[in-house]
């Protein structure tokens, strides 16, 4: 009696672990399901390579290229945000803070990567881009400028938080031999302790990129909704989440082809995040035997 | 070109010759400690009570004591390695040739350079034996190759690791076994020509093999340098060194020839510990 | 100057940098904040928490956005929190060292990096038109609930390595079963972290805005739902609602929205660390 119920336990307890595969599979499905059939209308050669996006117009076109542009460029501009101070203030932390500083930064910090994004857009329309206007005043209302700044600023606790954990994990000896030969603290963070935690840096470099290809709400709100293929981060553009966004605000009917857009969308999505993420894991799994 | 690399040459020659001047004075380039009076606290706890002790040059004077008794404390001292430990805080002067180690002045990298560290378990940086050993002059700003190529393959032979790595210097330093991997670190102190060489408990993480092979290089090294080693190995104090200095909760208990704290210490205490009743 | 005074003054300016670049974060924090506040403070009253929405900026409400994000709350926490916690103790007790277990452990780590959008659309495709919810309450709790699960996953696998094995020698000692280990012993010791790990991700749910506009959330809700089946707006859509339209009064009114959005997230993220404090106390 007792083995039965254990049995069933353990097995029922399986079945909850097996939902997150069936979540991956679910996801895969659905996206491969309806872009399927969204290809079978749409070449995937003009997918790839027509530069306009036009399906909600009566000129039809169906080039991914304008909103992967407004993508990748309102995620190089977090990036270029995220990455310098995110990276300083970990290193700062990890190796100049006193210990009582460093406990109270890291989790005021991390609040700012709690706060919802749907607030980040507010910060980035309301106050950002009036704010910017002011020193670029070509600067239109709806820009990649301004989410691409607040997207950085949103992201920056990613990068602190996890490259810290990473320093933070490189052995005391290491420091103390380097010290030891006469270097500062600038020379060891730089010449022993960053290389010697790069795989970890690396990993959360990726997810930040990853977190801020994903990102929606701020470039919704904030980057407008015109796809367009340009690098210029004065004008409007619209990314892969946000188009998705636009036409589930509107009314699309299900089995149409404007409705399949926005899986042919999520696909393209998911194939970048989905990359960066396996790549990361790989990454962690290799950093974390090097220290057991 | 070649020009160029003279010049940078003799810079960095002159520049270590400057460094060292204060200390060449002294005879074989050896230099001398004096600590006068030293107190130590971490936070509140008192772990060194008023230590003087002052260090002969091309000796080598072992720090013996059981754990926690501020040995190891004491020897950090000499290259302000606990500087950067929360809640550090001494009293007492440390004089190196006269002049005060913890003196506003004083730059506490260059004195590193002067007085080099071995540590208790070997601590390569994950870079090639060549990068550990060179490390030290890299980052003093040395750039002539022929130069940094010369100290390196000198302090290896010092070392008595050059036979044995000297094929695979690009090697990662992390594929030594630990006993090769201590003699680096010891290589490593020595590329920078240090005058005096501080070791924590060097041989505490080998086996008996690499530990006898460090204790032959102590021995040899004795001649250049002055070295402070603190072990808890008895036999190794009464084998390596000169002088031998007893601490206990935090006090210089007994300091003499170490011949004499082996053969007839003067303090009772000395006397249990050594014999093994207590530590 | 030698090269030793030169390493040293870039030691400290990069020293003053590293101090700079933490300020400069923690200041737009503060900004951040105090703006939103001057915008929206003397717009909320009681009549704002309690009015429906409406066309007039002056007259609108935030009754039917916050009942649907309690509503979502619930129903989340009643279908995410028991799922995550016995996956994460199926894979911190009983899963072996297998392919099963390499392909789960890889699984959820890509799961949690999905962007929050794609569950969307997968909840969009299968809860709302498969499963025939609709653009309910139900189908948005269910796409949320998914979206944290592997949040919850890692946190209560944390929770539970981090208990001692000397704790489970005991009981098993003692004659008592796996499961009866695991109920009686490990999950209250762990109990706290686990809650801080629900905690956490329920208030990242309640911040989630587009994968509920992707299942059909609405922008405008004349009523409160009154069952799971029932159509739905939440806080964070009302406010991005509000953001978009022109006129001055709406933009004081998404302000006001949003304080009562960060009150909710930054109480709940207290109580989170609250727990933890607690729990790691009493764990050692």
């Amino acid at each position: 009696m007792r083995k039965i119920k254990e049995f069933v336990i353990e097995k029922s307890l399986l079945s909850s672990a097996l939902i997150t595969i069936a979540v991956t599979f679910g996801i895969i499905s659905v996206l491969a399901v309806e872009a399927f059939q969204f290809f079978s209308e749409v070449s995937i050669v003009d997918f790839l390579t027509d530069s306009q996006w036009t399906p909600l117009f009566t000129d039809k076109h169906y080039g991914i290229l304008p909103l992967l542009s407004g993508t990748l460029l309102t995620s190089f501009i977090a990036i270029s945000v995220a990455l310098p101070v995110g990276l300083s203030i970990s290193i700062y932390l990890s190796e100049y803070a006193p210990k009582s500083f460093r406990k109270t930064i890291k989790p005021l910090l991390e609040l700012l990567a709690s706060i919802p994004t749907v607030v980040y857009g507010f910060f980035a329309l309301i106050v950002v881009t009036p704010f910017l206007q002011q020193i670029i005043p070509d600067l239109s209302g709806f820009n990649s400028l301004s989410a691409g700044i607040v997207m950085g600023i949103m992201i920056i606790p990613f990068i602190s938080s996890l490259s810290e954990d990473a320093l933070h994990a490189v052995p005391k000896a290491m420091r103390e031999a380097s010290y030891g030969m006469g270097a500062t603290k600038l020379q060891t963070a730089f010449k022993v302790v960053v290389p010697a935690a790069s795989s970890g840096i690396i990993v959360s470099i990726i997810l930040a990129i990853s977190r801020a290809i994903g990102e929606t709400m701020i470039v919704a709100i904030a980057a407008g909704q015109q796809p367009r293929l340009t690098f210029d981060p004065t004008v409007p553009v619209e990314t892969i989440t946000a188009y998705i966004v636009q036409v589930s605000l509107g009314d699309v009917q299900h089995g149409s082809i404007e409705y399949r857009t926005i899986f042919a969308a999520g696909i393209t999505l998911f194939v970048f995040t989905f990359l960066l993420n396996t790549l990361s894991f790989y990454i962690r799994k290799k950093y974390r035997q090097k220290y057991e | 070109m070649a020009k160029e690399i003279k010049v940078t040459m003799e810079k960095a020659i002159e520049k270590n010759i400057n460094i060292s001047s204060a200390i060449a004075e002294d005879e074989n380039h050896a230099a001398r400690i004096d600590a006068k009076d030293i107190k130590v606290w971490y936070e509140d706890f008192m772990a060194i009570k008023g230590i003087t002790m002052k260090i002969k040059p091309n000796t080598v004077t072992a720090f013996i004591g059981p754990s926690g008794c501020g040995k190891s404390t004491f020897l950090r001292l000499f290259n302000r390695m606990n500087d950067y430990v929360d809640g550090f805080k001494m009293e007492g002067k440390i004089k190196l040739q006269g002049n005060n180690i913890y003196g506003k002045k004083v730059l506490v990298e260059e004195l590193r350079k002067e007085i080099g560290m071995v540590f208790q378990k070997p601590n390569p940086f994950p870079k090639s034996i060549f990068e550990n050993v060179a490390y030290g002059l890299k980052i003093q700003g040395i750039k002539d190759k022929k130069f940094i190529n010369a100290r390196v393959e000198k302090a290896l032979k010092q070392a008595d690791l050059w036979d044995e790595v000297k094929d695979n210097l690009k090697k990662s330093a992390l594929a030594l076994s630990g006993g090769q991997q201590q003699r680096l670190c010891i290589a490593r102190t020595l590329a920078v020509e240090p005058s005096i060489i501080l070791m924590d408990e060097p041989t505490s993480a080998l086996d008996p093999i690499s530990t006898a092979k460090i204790e032959d290089l102590i021995f040899e090294l004795k001649e250049k340098y002055t070295i402070i080693i603190v072990t808890h190995n008895m036999q190794q104090a009464s084998r390596i060194s000169d002088y031998t200095a007893f601490f206990y909760l935090g006090e210089l208990i007994e300091y003499d020839k170490t011949k004499t704290i082996f053969t007839k210490p003067s303090k009772k205490q000395t006397e249990n510990y050594i014999t093994g009743r207590f530590g | 100057m030698n090269s030793i005074q030169k390493n040293r003054l870039k030691d400290q300016l990069f020293k003053f940098w590293g101090i700079a670049c933490t300020l400069f974060a923690l200041i737009l924090l503060v900004v951040f904040i105090g703006d939103i506040l001057i915008d929206g403070i003397q717009r909320i009253d009681w009549d704002f928490i309690t009015d429906l929405p409406s066309r007039k900026a002056e007259k609108s409400g935030i009754y039917t956005a916050l009942m649907g994000s309690i509503w979502i709350l619930l129903l989340t926490t009643i279908i995410a929190f028991p799922v995550g916690v016995a996956a994460g103790v199926y894979l911190e007790e009983y899963s072996k060292k297998n392919r099963l277990s390499a392909l789960l452990e890889i699984n959820i780590s890509n799961l949690a990096g999905v962007p929050s959008i794609i569950y969307g659309l997968l909840g969009l495709e299968v809860f709302v038109r498969i499963m025939g919810l609709g653009a309910s309450v139900l189908a948005g709790a269910l796409t949320l609930s998914l979206l944290i699960l592997p949040i919850i996953i890692v946190a209560t696998r944390e929770s539970v390595k981090a208990i001692p094995q000397s704790l489970r020698d005991a009981s098993y000692a003692l004659g008592a079963s796996k499961w009866q280990t695991i109920w009686n012993q490990i999950l209250p010791a762990s109990g706290g972290g686990i809650l801080t790990g629900v905690i956490l991700a329920l208030s990242r749910a309640v911040g989630e805005t587009a994968p509920l506009i992707v299942v059909g959330a609405l922008a405008y809700v004349p009523f409160a739902p009154a069952s799971p089946m029932d159509e739905f707006s939440v806080l964070p859509i009302q406010i991005f609602n509000w953001i978009s339209r022109p006129q001055h009064g709406f933009v004081e009114n998404a302000a006001a929205a949003i304080i009562i959005l960060l009150l909710i997230t930054f109480v709940m993220n207290g109580i989170a660390v609250y727990f933890r404090n607690k729990w790691q106390k009493k764990l050692k």
